[in-house]
């Protein structure tokens, strides 16, 4: 028997039970569903990819052939497709986090776990699928005549740049959502909002005198400076963009102060998350 | 984890409590849910109404709940649906915080309080066991390390690639199981588990329980069902409405939670329950059931004896009346007709204005359940003409840890000869 030293008293709580706990349950929840959505059906991964691609298609079909948008874009097609990748997975680890801690009602209930567990599951199996479609993306690439620079190093950092911007509009969103219903049908018209007011379709250099304030978007700057760093090494970084180096620490700033809010508000309502569902 | 030599049940479990080091504590405990009159309160409405407070009713899942117990010690929680059972278990696991008080668990807690969560009918039991594992606790390595002990244990060796939305329920619950003892926990939570499954794999349970117990370790199993109380328990506490109502040997509570269900029904005296018919030339006054020593009571402890009496007033004279009292049990079966003058004795000549007692006594071997009393008095002879008859006119429990299943539970011995 263990000896018994001070006695724990405790609650349900956002972290807690160690961190060894905690990463294997945000491990596992986040592989079982990527496990679910890749062998769910024959065609699994297909299937994932194929939503990215079939999007990527038509608009591509729509912005190159029929309005001519991306015409003096270089690598167009690849931008597009790259922007369209990151922000299937900035909308698959939002989206997803609404639902996800009423999705998970019967665990909730019946275990004691820490409960960030839930949200960044979600963030987790969206970068797990962005790895994937990544892939897609770098073959692409290749093929259209991107070729490998140093600057691809910077990847990896825009990524996590993303990833915690998600997590923490995540945590916001399934901590709401438990409160507040109609969370779900704002954040669906938020996220229309925030893919027009982002180079996705476009690239940043479009806003023309208003590109400054247009890359306040963590989301816009991310994307600039990746088509910066990975496509187009003529491309504006997103400083120059912007004007000034200093100026980036308002998108780099927004998403500090979204995570940081996400975590506080997750954390504040995680004692009662159980109850309140 | 050194082990520790098994007390036996009850007696041993009851007088160790102070001396043993406290597994789990709770002092004051409370805890009250908030249930909004509109269910779900959105942020328009928020915005249109900044300055209403909303409303809710106020529910008392647990009220001052308290208790201390020990290590190693099997310990039942019982009460009706509704009694707060569960939220006190939640509370204890950590997965509701109390609203008032203290709850201070020693020692390293399972984290879970039913089988089966977060089993996915999709993966194969494989992937489910592994998951699992890891959700109850265990990390990835050592849910790899037990994961052939936990299939032979659930008897699936064969199914383990059927994805287990095609398990039958039976084998669902043996995996299950089967994850659940493998937790390094050394106080466990279990939330009525053996409702499910057949005789045998309960058996088995219960097995696992004497030999994690018999490992020092802490048991504290929440139920409905009074005989595994009895036989499992060193001692219970019984909760109503979030209140407890008493904490002591589990024979004890058995038969105080057997009150609280039936007791409400039962009624000492006559009040004209039932049907009553006759000419009423004799009137049944008032209709009770007593103990050996006289004594009214509601229950009665099985096998012990005790009367059913009734008062008679005679308003005319009568002949050789013929008394009879009638048992019926819950479901309405007819157990026990006694019947004056069967033994072919009259019972004699009663004046107008006399007034007499009829007691029944026996032994009740019934089966636990309520019983409802019906005495009746009529003129002998063949199509007697009944004087006053009142149907249930009174109610008594038979409480007791032996229900055989029948309707009766007779003492009995059992042989085996073999050739």
């Amino acid at each position: 028997m263990s000896a018994h030293a001070a006695p724990r008293v405790h609650g349900p709580s956002a972290f807690g039970g160690g961190v060894r706990r905690f990463w294997n349950l945000t491990l596992t929840l986040a592989a079982t569903e990527f496990k679910l959505r890749y062998f769910g059906s024959a065609l699994g991964y297909l299937w994932t990819l194929m939503r990215p691609l079939m999007f990527f298609g038509v608009l591509y079909v729509v912005f190159t052939q029929v309005i001519r948008f991306g015409a003096g874009i270089e690598f167009y097609p690849v931008y597009l497709l790259t922007s369209i990748v990151l922000w299937t997975c900035f909308v698959e680890a939002t989206g997803g986090s609404v639902t996800c801690l009423t999705d998970r009602e019967g665990l909730l209930r019946k275990i004691r776990f820490p409960r960030m567990v839930v949200p960044l599951s979600v963030s987790l199996t969206a970068l797990f699928n962005l790895g994937m479609n990544l892939i897609a993306v770098l073959v692409f690439a290749l093929i259209s005549g991107v070729r490998p620079r140093w600057t691809w190093f910077e990847m990896p950092v825009l990524v996590a740049l993303l990833a915690v911007f998600a997590t923490g509009v995540g945590m916001l969103l399934s901590a709401l959502y438990v409160r507040y219903r109609d969370i779900a049908p704002i954040w669906e018209v938020t996220v229309q909002a925030l893919f027009y007011a982002s180079p996705v379709l476009y690239v940043a250099a479009q806003f023309k005198q208003f590109e400054a304030y247009a890359l306040a978007n963590p989301i816009a700057a991310i994307l600039t400076q990746m088509r910066h760093a990975f496509i187009d090494p003529s491309a504006p970084t997103a400083a120059a963009a912007m004007g000034s180096t200093v100026a980036l620490l308002v998108p780099l700033g927004i998403i500090a102060g979204v995570f940081g809010l996400g975590l506080w508000v997750f954390n504040r309502e995680a004692p009662r998350i159980a109850e309140n569902l | 984890m050194s082990t520790r030599t098994a007390t036996p049940p009850a007696a041993a479990g009851h007088a160790a409590t102070t001396a043993r080091p406290p597994a789990v504590s709770v002092a004051g405990a409370g805890k009250t849910f908030r249930i909004p009159h509109q269910q779900y309160s959105t942020l328009k409405e928020r915005a249109l109404h900044p300055f209403r407070s909303r409303s809710f009713d106020e529910l008392r899942a647990l009220d001052d709940v308290s208790l201390e117990v020990a290590e190693g010690e099997f310990f039942g929680i019982v009460g009706r649906n509704g009694s707060g059972k569960s939220t006190l278990l939640k509370c204890l696991a950590g997965i509701y915080g109390v609203d008032r008080g203290r709850v201070e668990v020693y020692g390293r807690l399972s984290p879970f309080i039913e089988l089966g969560v977060g089993f996915n009918p999709e993966l194969t039991a494989r992937d489910n066991v592994l998951i699992n594992a890891i959700m109850l606790g265990l990390s990835r390595k050592e849910a790899r390390a037990r994961f052939d002990e936990i299939i032979a244990f659930a008897e699936l060796e064969e199914f383990l690639d059927l994805r287990l939305k095609n398990y039958s329920s039976g084998m669902h619950v043996r995996l299950a199981f089967s994850v659940a003892i493998q937790v390094d926990a050394e106080i466990l939570l279990v939330d009525e588990v053996l409702a499910v499954g057949d005789a045998a794999f309960q058996q088995k349970c219960f097995e696992q329980f004497h030999r994690l117990k018999a490992e020092g370790r802490t048991i504290l199993f929440v139920t409905h069902d009074m005989a595994s109380v009895e036989r499992f328990c060193d001692r219970a506490m019984l909760l109503e409405r979030g209140r407890m109502v008493a904490t002591g040997a589990p024979g004890d509570i058995a038969r105080r939670y057997n009150e609280l269900n039936f007791g409400r029904l039962a009624h000492t005296e006559t009040a004209g329950e039932g049907a009553r018919f006759g000419d009423r030339s004799a009137e049944i006054l008032r209709t009770w059931v007593e103990d050996e020593g006289g004594e009214r009571v509601t229950a009665v402890e099985q096998g012990t004896r005790c009367r059913t009496c009734f008062e008679i007033a005679f308003r005319t004279d009568v002949e050789d009346p013929v008394f009879a009292v009638t048992l019926r049990n819950e479901a309405g079966h007819t157990v026990l007709i006694v019947r004056s003058g069967t033994d072919g004795r009259p019972t004699g000549r009663y004046e107008a204005g006399e007034t007499a007692v009829i007691r029944t006594g026996f032994e009740a071997w019934l089966a636990p359940s309520r019983y409802a009393v019906s005495p009746s008095v009529a003129r002998p002879g063949a199509g007697a003409d009944v004087l006053d008859s009142r149907e249930d006119a009174t109610s008594f429990i038979v409480h007791g840890a032996h229900a055989g299943g029948g309707i009766l539970d007779l003492p009995f011995d059992l042989d085996v000869e073999r050739s």
